[in-house]
């Protein structure tokens, strides 16, 4: 809390081009595009949370609790696109990366800026598109969030447009992905080489080139289900000649990759909260920066562990294990360098660095177990059970959600120039940290007793856990709760934070917040700052 | 303020080079599109290979060259739009793009009848002949229709394109020095050219 400040400046963006909600609708400035994403994806972020919220209460008892198996299985289905493709995916680079990408490289906007709004008007759509299967036709998806075929092209439910909403926020996302890259490629401030970019861009350059060289093949993938529906050829249907593994294979060839599109961001943000929490520069940049590209790129040729038990050759298996493996150590050199900066740094524990130590430890659970299931042997025992589903939430809850969290907090006093009250925000955490391990650790014992995912029913010896699960949801919502109201108290009433309240040398902490619409008030000229003596 | 003034706030500045990277970019997108159709022809003539090459026997070679010569020729035109708007001549830049939608309504013409032929036959998904045929020649035509049937859709979108282009000549929007919008187009029009050069060996010529 450097400097203290009694008023919130008046040139700011909130105030500059133009007040109500039209002027919000077609504004070009990334800022507010930025705030239209964050907006929206908490409403959807609170959809797919309640939605898992009755999950866990029909699992509280074995049987029929208080919705039918078909039920539950078009919930899981919702709650998964929702959280895939409106949440996790666009979650951290559509919202802060829009925010922020042109303020840390010194830059007035993004280089496409209508591109870049129509990237939301897409996402919208897509959003409506999706959920409109709750109203409209026959009922929303029951086949998860994966869309296998044959089942996909058999069922009577609306898959066909379920999958071409996914194909529609496809779009958006290689959109967004097009702007970042060129903006990165040619607005960086003068004097900022590729190696003076702050790490988050680093990270936001691997998941765009992700974003663009994987989405298309999951896109024109889920037009061939639409098609084999509507026109009833048997492209993914054996007994009409097609072969539905290789459904399999093209849709992980997107969708494993994808998963780096979520991770890889968070990790770029708490690359920023942990230096300026410890006063210490980054340990080990350049390992950092090119950790992130390595993840991108050895993201690519793992998609097959997906399918240890779908029928593949012996070989292709022990290859694909073998990648699997290989992503642990540039993931790894991440988590030991942000350990090592940390040390004997003068650490002060406000509230984004405790989300990041969350994260980091959420994130290593989640890795580690990962490594369980990406070995041959392990893998046949706990595939498609709620082991899988524990991994998962550690890493994409515990890691990107969190990292989620981390942002927000980190750079919620430059967005709306304000602060929310800390001490509540600590509070929310660890409220948040112990329901989200309540909820999921026994996800993992489960899943090793045998516990299949998917399935709203249970053997009478799994009800312990189950029932341990269920409450630390009810303790997870109660933090997430606890977290959003602060936040939005914060934005209305919180006090004036000032320009740099957490003494960041990036270039974002040198402008005013909340920044005004051309984000500096001059021209900025990258200058290297940082906290070594 | 309003919408005009916010959007001329941001949109004053001119980089060509940003709008290379992104059209490049883009490009890339729809190569990889299409890389997804190409890979699932791949792995299905290889399971099939002997109805993949009786399937194609249906498919006219006459009418596939035309479009290839066609199609090589508008691009062709584009190339030299861009050469001539460069030499400070918009009229026969422009002239030279009519030429080019021209060109590419004689393929999509050429491409009803050939698609026709196929569908009075009964060829088209759905169709009674279509689902007497065997599994291996049904996954050709639908391949056939699907990927012939999305690269004329990019025609459709190319034409647009290139009709935003004459239009922007006409107010004088592009010109010799300012010709990135232009130039962007012709990239466009010469991939949904080279994805067609693919396409016809693939459906028409290997037996």
């Amino acid at each position: 809390m450097s400097t203290e400040q009694t008023a919130i400046p008046a040139e700011n963006f909130f105030n500059q081009g133009g007040k109500g909600i039209m002027s919000w609708l077609t504004t070009t400035d990334h800022k507010r595009i930025g705030l239209l994403y964050m907006y929206s994806i908490a409403i959807f972020f609170s959809v797919a949370v309640i939605i898992g919220l009755m999950m866990r209460l029909e699992l509280i008892a074995p049987g029929k609790t208080i919705m039918e198996a078909n039920t539950y299985n078009k919930m899981f289905t919702l709650h998964g696109v929702i959280m895939i493709f409106l949440f996790i995916i666009p979650g951290i680079p559509a919202v802060f990366g829009n925010f922020f990408l042109p303020l840390f490289l010194g830059a007035d906007d993004v280089a496409f800026p209508r591109l870049n709004l129509m990237s939301w008007y897409l996402y919208i759509i897509g959003a409506l598109i999706a959920l409109s299967t709750l109203v409209f036709g026959e009922g929303s998806a029951d086949t998860g969030w994966t869309f296998y075929a044959p089942y996909s092209v058999k069922t009577g439910t609306n898959v066909s447009t379920s999958v071409f909403a996914a194909f529609v926020l496809g779009f958006s996302s290689i959109l967004t992905g097009l702007n970042f890259l060129t903006t990165i490629h040619r607005m960086r401030a003068p004097g900022m080489g590729w190696f003076d970019m702050p790490l988050y861009l680093w990270s936001t350059y691997a998941t765009s080139w992700i974003q663009i060289l994987a989405t298309p093949i999951i896109g024109i993938t889920l037009l061939m289900i639409v098609a084999e529906r509507v026109l009833g050829v048997g492209l993914f249907d054996p007994s009409l000649g097609g072969d539905p593994i290789l459904y399999q294979h093209l849709f992980w060839i997107y969708s494993h990759p994808a998963v780096y599109i979520m991770i890889l961001p968070a990790m770029g943000v708490i690359s920023e909260i942990i230096p300026v929490f410890s006063r210490r520069r980054i340990f080990g940049y350049k390992a950092i920066a090119f950790s992130s590209l390595a993840i991108a790129f050895v993201g690519y040729l793992v998609w097959g562990h997906h399918m240890f038990t779908s029928g593949m050759s012996g070989p292709a298996r022990i290859i694909f294990s073998i990648l699997t493996f290989l992503v642990a150590i540039p993931s790894a050199i991440k988590v030991f360098n942000w350990l090592a900066t940390l040390n004997k740094g003068s650490i002060d524990l406000q509230p984004p660095l405790l989300y990041s130590m969350g994260f980091i430890f959420l994130f290593l659970i989640g890795g580690l177990t990962g490594l369980v299931n990406g070995a041959l042997a392990t893998n046949t025992h706990i595939h498609d059970t709620a082991f899988i589903v524990g991994h998962f939430h550690y890493v994409m809850f515990g890691g990107t959600g969190f990292g989620f969290f981390a942002a927000m907090h980190y750079w919620f006093p430059k967005m709306y120039g304000r602060m929310y009250n800390i001490k509540r925000a600590k509070i929310a955490f660890w409220v948040t940290f112990i329901g989200f391990n309540t909820l999921y650790f026994p996800m993992f014992i489960l899943g090793l007793q045998g516990m299949p995912r998917r399935y709203y029913d249970y053997l009478p010896e799994f009800q312990d856990w189950q029932v341990v699960s269920t409450v630390g949801s009810w303790i997870l919502v109660t933090g997430l709760i606890m977290m959003f109201t602060n936040i939005i108290r914060g934005a209305r009433k919180g006090k004036p934070a000032g320009d740099n309240p957490w003494n960041g040398y990036t270039m974002e902490w040198q402008t005013t917040s909340p920044p005004p619409l051309e984000n500096f008030h001059e021209k900025p000229v990258y200058k290297e700052i940082s906290y070594d003596k | 303020m309003n919408m005009n003034q916010t959007i001329s706030d941001h949109a004053v500045h001119r980089d060509d080079e940003a709008s290379k990277i992104g059209m490049w970019l883009f490009l890339f997108t729809e190569l990889l599109l299409f890389g997804g159709l190409f890979l699932v022809y791949t792995i299905y003539r290889n399971l099939n290979p002997d109805a993949f090459a009786n399937a194609s026997q249906e498919l006219s070679v006459a009418f596939g060259t035309i479009n290839t010569v066609v199609l090589i020729t508008s691009s062709l035109t584009v190339a030299l739009s861009i050469s001539t708007i460069k030499d400070n001549k918009p009229k026969m830049a422009k002239n030279l793009l009519w030429l080019t939608l021209i060109l590419a309504a004689v393929f999509m013409v050429n491409k009803y009848f050939e698609w026709s032929a196929k569908i009075h036959h009964g060829l088209f998904p759905g169709m009674e002949h279509f689902m007497q045929l065997p599994p291996g020649e049904a996954l050709f035509f639908f391949l056939y229709f699907f990927m012939t049937g999305l690269h004329a859709l990019h025609i459709v979108a190319g034409s647009i394109f290139i009709g935003v282009v004459i239009a922007q000549l006409n107010k004088g929007k592009i010109k010799y020095d300012d010709y990135i919008l232009q130039e962007n187009a012709g990239l466009y029009w010469h991939l949904v050219d080279v994805i067609w050069i693919y396409l016809f060996p693939l459906f028409y010529l290997i037996h």
